[in-house]
Formats: C-alpha cells, structure tokens, sequence
C-alpha cells in the first residue's frame, strides 16, 4: 500500500540502525559512557556559580548562625550585665552599639538574642513544614472523609487571627520558648498543609502520574517521588516566608508580654524595650530591626536561590 | 506483520491465541448528580489476539480511551468482566492483581505531560525495574535502562537528562523505553503519536512495530488518524458513544465497511489526490447524543440515514455477519 510505503520509508534507516547498535555495543562501554549524575553539591555549587546573592546569603546566614552558638564566647558582656552608671550610651569602643535603659550592652544582647530568635524562626518552621507536607499530601491523594476533617481541621486554625490563636496557646500552656514553638507550629501547618493539598489534588490527575500508577507504583511512592518534588518551589517560598513571620510573631507575643521572658533577650524583646527611646536613643531600636531585615532578607535571596537550582528548566540557563 | 508472525500467534488446533478478553464491559462515571451517570463503555464484547495489533476507532469522547483503561484495569469496571488468559482480572483484589500488572502497560498521547519534569531520563526509565525489583544493582538498572535507550533509538549520552530537552518524538521514546522495560505482554498505546509531527510520528510507528516483533508484543492501539490505523493495525474495532459498531480485519474495514458509521468515518479521510475530491462524500449530520441520556434502540438512529422504526426501538447486538463482527439490523441490506 502506498501509505504504508510512506511511513516506511521515513523511519525505516534510524530504527534499524539503532537496533543494530544495540547488539554491537558491549555493556561495559555502555556504562563508560554515562555522564557525571547531578547530586546535591553539584546543584549548590551551580547555585553559588549563577546566583552570588543566593550564595553570599547562605554565608551571612552561617556566620549569624555561628555568632548565635558561640554567642557567650564573642559577646564582650554578659546577657543581663547591668551598669546603671551607663544607661542608655551611644555607640562607642566600649559598647559597640551602645547601652539600653538598665546599662545592658545592646550588642551582646543581640548576640544572645540571635539564639532565641534565630530557633523560634527556624524550628517551629520546619516541623509545621514536614507535619503539613504529611497531612496535606494524604488529604490531596486519598480525598473523602479523611481530605475533608484536615481541611476543615486547617480552615479552623486558619480563621482565628493567628496571634490570637498563639496568645491561646502562651496562656493554656504557660510562658516558656517550647509552648512558643507548640504556638508557632499550630498556627504555621494549616497554610503549608493547604499548599500541598492544592497542588497534590492538581498533580495527581497528571499524566506522569497515571503513568506511574499503569507501571505499578506504589501509592506512597508516588506521593514522595512524583507529587512531593514537583511542590517543592511553592514550599521554599513557603518557608521563606514562614521563618521570618515566625520571628516577628516572636516579637509580637514578647510586646504583648507573653513571649520570652526578660532579662532573657530576644531581637523581639530588644526592639519592644527600646522603642520609648526611638526618637532620643534611635540606635537602640534600629541594631535589633537591621538584624531582623538581614536574617529575613538573607532567607527571602537563598529560597530564590535554591528554588532556581531545584528546577531542572534552568540548568542549561 | 509477516504471515509466519501470524502463524506463531495460532494455538494447536488453528485458533488463534486470545490474549485477553472483555464481556460485556461497562464503564459508567457519576455526574455527582442523583440517577444519572456517564455511560462512557456499554456492554463492550472484545478480544485481543496474541500478537495482533488491535486499533479502537472513534470520534472524540465516544470512550476509547476509557475502554482502554478499563480493559487493563487502571479503571474499575463498573460491570461485565474482563479475561486475561482466561483470568478474570475484574474482580482481583489490587494485591492478586499486582503480578498481572506488569504484563499490562500504557503509553500515552502527550509526551510533554505523561514523563514527570523532575525526574531525568534514567530514572524515569528505571523507574518499572526499581519497581519491580527487576535488577540486583543499580549498575545492572544503569545497563538495562542503556539497553533499552537503544532499543527505542534514543542516544544513550543523555541519560542523565531531563524531558524537557528533548523533542516531542524523543520523548515519546522515552515514554516507549518505560513501556517496555518489564517485558510486557499487552501495551494500550493511548494515540501515541496524535500529538507528534507527521515525520516524526511515521518514525514511532516503524519503532512501534518493530519493537511488536522484536519482543512479541500485543497492541491496543487507540486512535482516530485513519491513516495511521491502516499502516499499524491487524484488526479495527470501530466505537460509537461507548459501544462497538463494528470489528473485522484492517483488510476488510477499509475495502468494505459494514456499519454506516464505519462508511461516515471512511469518507471522512482528507483526499490527497485533488482529481478524486469532486467524488461525492458523505458528511454525518447531526450531534453525537449525550452519554448521560442514551437514545433507545441503536445509539446512532439519530444521526444514521438508513435508520428504521425497528433501529430506533431494539438495540443490534454485536454479530457475526459473512465471518466479521457488526452491530446493524440492517447492514445485510445496505450497500455502503
């Protein structure tokens, strides 16, 4: 027939040949063959390559990181150290970055204070992260009565104004840095659990994962290999955002006096404590915000960062 | 495929091999509404011969595609049941059916969307064997997914790429490369190559039957081009909202169709040849029904010329007519 003849004709060289190939190659020049695999410290090495900024957030996040564990080390003064005799100093040799109202040196303060805060932004973020990645993705892909409890469980946390839920919280379970986090977690999951109900219920439909399914996969398999990867952008953002609010949440609970408890320090406390000297003592207020704007600006460039080299259309870029 | 091919194909006694078989099936879809559903398959008779290429033919939406889901069990039967080697796979639980599964594969119509993005070329491809746990080592997958690379024509130094750097055609051979990577006995290929360029489809489908002899594979072919039917298949059956009209060998369809509708969907092939287009053709008129309410009698009186009272009361069963399979009261009298 003269259409058969038509397809024949066009793929007929290309198959055969590649069939041919097939049986002259041995299977050791097969494997020589294989390029260099794409593992993790490639991709980090390609993101500090294409994205300085991403890489030079990831250095001053470390660098806080290490002034906040070796904070007693570095910090010229001790977290309470008062001198009532210097109250309230502009900065100087002696207090880098001045004295607050009782004589405490600011910078040491912050130093100790990046420890509370620093946790309370990245701890509670993390575990609400993995408890709504697993609520979330079994609510998208099993659906019925299950989907419907957690959403509705999620709808409820997420009505009630979030401070006002973790207030709650603070005074059910007592002022301490773990009811925070139990206050932080139960306000951060329902949002995170919701972004990956949406996206697994659209995923699920797609054909890779019907094609999937044909082959035999497992449900749970698919979940983590197929749906779980392909969330993973909206969820850096996700975290990205959920660090910093964290940490003003922090803030916030601390000025309403149900935070962390002075003469401990946190960024949020110093700010609280300094803003009656905003306009006579600025310093005071602004070291503990700058602190506050470089942590979240740093996790706002690194999550852009990791986001780009997480996703495979931009390698070649 | 060769006369000895087909040969191979026949039991002792001359009959040939039926690999899997559908009685009766039905597929229905709630609408989410009370008392009406979707009759997306109804009471489907088919068998697919060891070997054989099987086509299903049929405009959009008249259930191709979920007749062939059904058929392998990526969607439940709502009634009627399916054989495969004689077992009943319908009612197998999804443990006992497992085993079964591998033997049944897909491929499928969009090669952009059915290879997931985030995965690269040997994983996707190894993804059957991990499965499986067809292979002892990861070397052993490495060298089992560069086989079948080969196989299927794609070069084996992209291993470790991404989808989305290949063309259209090379990704429906990544998508073949899966398929066939557990030796399967059965492939449903969902319109494998509607989506692709006409040069590039022609290639898939010398891959596609080359691949049929090499490894002695039997096709469900799902489509509506006319023309690529003709060059893959062995057998048509030709479907109209969720049932069969018609099946009888590639040969037959095309030389004389028996169902009206076989006739309409023949004519409807674009004429390459502008000396033949001034020829009358015929057009079917009308709306194809809607599958929530099916018309009485034979699903296609309202659009079929020839139709008579007794068309529009009692619904033709599918029967045998001079050696092939037609659903028509009235197909001994016509003359299409």
């Amino acid at each position: 027939m003269a259409e058969q003849n038509f397809f024949r004709k066009q793929g007929e060289s290309d198959a055969r040949h590649n069939i041919k190939q097939n049986t002259a190659a041995s299977e050791e020049d097969l494997l020589g063959q294989i390029g260099e695999k794409d593992g993790i410290t490639d991709k980090l090495r390609r993101m500090c390559k294409q994205n300085k900024l991403a890489a030079f957030s990831a250095v001053v996040i470390l660098i806080i990181l290490l002034m906040a564990v070796f904070a007693p080390v570095i910090a010229p003064y001790g977290e309470a150290e008062q001198d009532l005799m210097n109250r309230l100093q502009a900065p100087s040799a002696a207090h880098w970055l001045g004295t607050d109202e009782l004589g405490r040196d600011v910078f040491s303060r912050l130093l100790y204070g990046a420890r509370v805060s620093l946790s309370i932004g990245i701890i509670p973020s993390i575990i609400s992260l993995l408890i709504g990645i697993l609520l979330g993705l079994t609510a998208g892909y099993f659906g019925g009565w299950y989907d419907y409890i957690v959403m509705r469980l999620a709808d409820v946390m997420l009505s009630v104004p979030s401070l006002l839920m973790a207030m709650v919280v603070m005074y059910t379970l007592g002022s301490s840095i773990t009811s925070l986090f139990i206050a932080l977690i139960i306000v951060d999951w329902a949002s995170v659990a919701r972004v990956v109900r949406s996206q697994t219920l659209s995923l699920k439909e797609s054909e890779y994962v019907e094609a999937a399914r044909s082959i035999g996969v497992r449900r749970f398999t698919i979940m983590i290999r197929h749906i779980l990867p392909n969330c993973i952008p909206s969820l850096i953002v996700l975290f990205t955002l959920n660090v910093p609010s964290a940490i003003l949440s922090e803030s916030s609970l601390s000025f309403l006096g149900i935070g962390v408890q002075p003469p401990a320090a946190s960024w949020g406390l110093i700010v609280n404590q300094a803003k009656q000297f905003l306009f006579t003592q600025p310093w005071l207020c602004l070291a503990p915000c700058i602190a506050i704007m470089i942590v979240v600006l740093a996790f706002n460039f690194l999550g852009d960062g990791l986001r780009d080299v997480l996703d495979p259309y931009m390698k070649d870029q | 495929m060769t006369d000895a091919a087909i040969n191979n194909t026949k039991t002792e006694n001359g009959k040939p091999e039926i690999l899997l078989q559908a009685e009766n099936l039905s597929k229905e879809f709630d609408t989410g509404k009370r008392d009406s559903k979707i009759h997306a398959v109804s009471n489907v008779d088919l068998e697919i011969r060891r070997g054989e290429t099987l086509a299903l033919v049929g405009e959009s939406g008249c259930g191709k595609s979920t007749l062939g889901r059904t058929l392998i069990k990526m969607l439940p039967a709502t009634g009627g049941r399916v054989l495969f080697h004689g077992e009943d796979i319908t009612a197998m639980s999804e443990k006992k059916f497992r085993p079964l599964r591998r033997k049944m594969q897909m491929i499928f119509q969009d090669p952009y969307a059915s290879l997931d993005p985030r995965m690269t070329v040997r994983n996707i491809i190894a993804e059957p064997l991990v499965t499986y746990h067809v292979c002892a080592s990861k070397k052993e997958t490495t060298a089992r997914v560069l086989e079948l690379m080969q196989a299927v024509g794609v070069p084996t130094e992209f291993l470790d790429r991404y989808p989305h750097q290949f063309s259209g055609g090379q990704r429906q051979r990544i998508g073949i490369a899966r398929a066939i990577a557990l030796n399967p006995e059965l492939i449903v290929c969902d319109e494998p190559v509607s989506a692709l360029d006409v040069s590039v489809q022609s290639q898939v489908l010398n891959l596609l039957k080359d691949l049929q002899q090499q490894y002695s594979l039997t096709y469900l072919f799902i489509g509506h081009d006319l023309s690529v039917i003709n060059f893959i298949a062995d057998r048509v059956c030709v479907m109209f909202l969720g049932s069969v009209c018609e099946i009888a060998s590639k040969e037959d369809i095309y030389a004389k169709p028996m169902h009206p509708y076989t006739s309409f969907l023949l004519d409807a092939i674009p004429q390459a040849d502008p000396h033949l287009r001034n020829e009358h053709r015929q057009v079917l008129t009308g709306e194809v029904p809607s599958p929530v309410h099916l018309p009485e009698g034979c699903f296609f009186h309202t659009r079929c010329p020839y139709a008579t009272d007794r068309c529009r009361r009692e619904r033709p069963a599918l029967r045998v007519v001079k050696g092939r399979q037609v659903a028509c009261h009235r197909t001994e009298e016509l003359e299409l």
